[in-house]
């Protein structure tokens, strides 16, 4: 009795319109009109066959997973970092959840400032002499010497930065893709890294102790002992994040909106381009319905995980 | 400090210190950038992490206030706040009725049917706003509530609850039920003993979910972009990218200062409720 309000309105407004989706997926509507001819599959192959939503879809993966990664490598090291009680902790804490408390769209435009195309206070401290009194500082030649070690590596083309003509951050492909999975990167590690911390912090002092007392220390303590017991909960940051991203539709859309040429789009901007800015509805939630099966995916990674940690 | 503590906490700072540098940069770089004039900003000459004043700049001395000021004066951007503050509030409201009671309910279902429930609420927020936005954008326009801020009222809470009903078992569960027992002997109804025992020791969760649900509203951008049209209806995250943006001409110094404000004051509310967060997030389906 006392769950039945709440799961009343989730049906209402996640399990209904969920359902409109699909049934919109499946007909021709177009903006206006809830209704239109039933098409069947139609839509779902006809935009498989579109090479915008490849890119969207290839960007989706892509952005996910290389973000995530370097979520997870970053809260893993910041978590034990912060485990222990010190000095500033708490000033150090409120810099680092600043990116996850602002509000997405609006610190995306602090880095669309960051990146300007000719402000971009990156391209300043590449390309000028950093050393007060014409100590010629440059820092594009350290970084050019580490590009060209990586352009040695099998496929990899890193290019040069030319201090003539500094990066274009958003206006060219690479670069473009590069900065999203930083942004994406940057707003998800706070809410990684205090999960980690909860992960951590569960591990009961007892068994920190009885590692000591087998003698167990450092990588060998980390790998034995605390890696089984905070893997559960790190992989539910990791899920988490996984869904963060692959959902979120404001880094990409306020960044590059898509561009250089549709080079960028994820399925939740193609979705909102196809479904709402040129009113093809049906088409639309075809698109963002491709979404469905990675996070069935996830959810049920998750159960697992999730009984896993009852367990233990 | 002494010299040994340091040392045994140096290691923490050469770790951290980065971290905070890089996770923390821009919003130096807002705080640079907002309170620059023009003139300052855009030549290319001057170096961009000091103020530099140009004789006959025609905004005066940089730094300077105008640009923070005019987002307050020229701008619905005051507007934006109370929209934002105002669906917020609404939207916590209904999301602790909703919550409360089934949060509290599901911590003390025992067996396979509470868990599965509780489960399959909290999978429900992993249904995100991009798969739902195009049908209730049809649902709001048939119900009359395009361009209102109460479509976001009634839309808000399909993301909020969910999250809040996890949080809040999370932290029901870590309440002894002898407490609510005792009450009952006393003679309490189940209902009063929520109400006056369980409700007030919980206050420092309730509050906590209370600050999560508002800083989930203020993020949304989907919702809100696909049905708020009029610019003195929209919340803080549509208005300020849609107004300080004409174009091509982008207000840098205002848009950065508009982002500033909520940021700091949310990230003050969470620093302060973090560890609050922490257990009701590992104590939800996780324990």
């Amino acid at each position: 009795m006392l769950i039945g309000p709440a799961v009343l309105f989730i049906v209402l407004l996640v399990g209904v319109p969920l359902g409109l989706a699909v049934y919109l997926s499946l007909t021709n509507a177009t903006a206006g009109s809830l209704t239109g001819h039933w098409v069947g599959f139609h839509n779902f192959v006809d935009v498989w066959n579109t090479p915008n939503f490849r890119t969207a879809l290839k960007n989706t993966i892509v952005f996910t997973l290389a973000s995530q990664a370097l979520v997870v490598v970053g809260a893993a090291i910041l978590a034990h970092a912060l485990l222990r009680p010190f000095r500033g902790r708490w000033f150090l804490r409120f810099l680092i959840v600043l990116p996850w408390a602002a509000p997405v769209a609006l610190s995306t435009i602090g880095f669309l400032w960051i990146f300007d195309s000719q402000f971009s206070v990156l391209n300043w401290t590449l390309v000028h002499d950093l050393l007060p009194g014409g100590g010629h500082f440059y820092l594009y030649k350290p970084v050019n010497w580490l590009l060209g070690g990586i352009d040695h590596l099998p496929f990899v083309h890193a290019g040069k930065v030319d201090p003539l003509n500094p990066p274009q951050w958003l206006g060219q492909e690479t670069l473009a893709k590069l900065s999203i999975i930083l942004v994406q990167a940057w707003r998800i590690l706070p809410f990684a890294t205090v999960i980690f911390l909860a992960g951590l912090s569960s591990i009961p002092a007892e068994v920190e102790d009885a590692a000591r007392m087998d003698g167990a220390t450092g990588l060998r303590k980390f790998w034995h002992v605390t890696l089984p017991l905070q893997l559960p909960i790190a992989v539910v940051a990791l899920l988490f994040g996984i869904v963060f991203t692959a959902t979120d539709m404001t880094v990409v859309y306020v960044l590059t909106n898509g561009g250089p040429f549709n080079s960028t789009q994820v399925l939740t901007t193609w979705a909102y381009q196809t479904g709402i800015v040129s009113s093809s509805l049906g088409e639309g939630a075809a698109v963002s319905l491709y979404l469905l099966p990675v996070l069935a995916v996830i959810a049920i990674l998750m159960l697992r995980f999730a009984r896993k940690v009852e367990v233990s | 400090m002494t010299w040994s503590a340091i040392r045994s906490h140096g290691l923490s700072y050469l770790i951290v210190g980065p971290f905070a540098i890089v996770l923390a940069f821009p919003f130096y770089w807002m705080v640079t950038t907002a309170l620059k004039t023009n003139g300052d900003l855009y030549n290319l000459a001057n170096v961009p992490f000091k103020f530099t004043t140009t004789k006959g700049d025609p905004e005066g001395h940089s730094p300077t206030l105008r640009h923070i000021s005019f987002i307050f004066h020229q701008t619905h951007y005051v507007r934006w706040l109370e929209n934002t503050v105002f669906v917020g509030a609404l939207v916590v409201v209904i999301t602790l009725v909703l919550a409360l009671p089934a949060g509290y309910a599901l911590a003390r279902l025992s067996g396979r049917l509470g868990q599965s429930v509780g489960v399959g609420i909290f999978l429900t927020y992993l249904v995100p706003p991009t798969l739902l936005f195009l049908p209730l954008s049809r649902v709001i326009s048939k119900l009359g509530l395009e361009d209102r801020l109460w479509s976001l009222v009634l839309v808000y809470p399909s993301f909020t609850v969910p999250f809040s009903v996890w949080l809040l078992m999370g932290f029901f569960r870590t309440i002894p039920l002898e407490l609510e027992d005792a009450a009952m002997m006393d003679g309490c109804s189940r209902l009063t003993a929520l109400w006056r025992v369980i409700f007030p020791i919980s206050l420092p969760g309730i509050l906590t979910v209370v600050i999560f649900t508002f800083s989930l509203c203020v993020n949304d951008f989907v919702y809100a972009i696909s049905f708020i049209s009029t610019s003195s209806n929209r919340t803080l995250s549509v208005g300020v990218p849609t107004d300080l943006i004409r174009g091509d001409v982008f207000f840098w110094q205002s848009l950065m200062a508009a982002t500033l404000i909520p940021s700091i004051l949310l990230a003050l509310l969470y620093n302060s409720f973090l560890n609050r967060f922490i257990e009701g997030f590992t104590g939800g389906a996780f324990r």
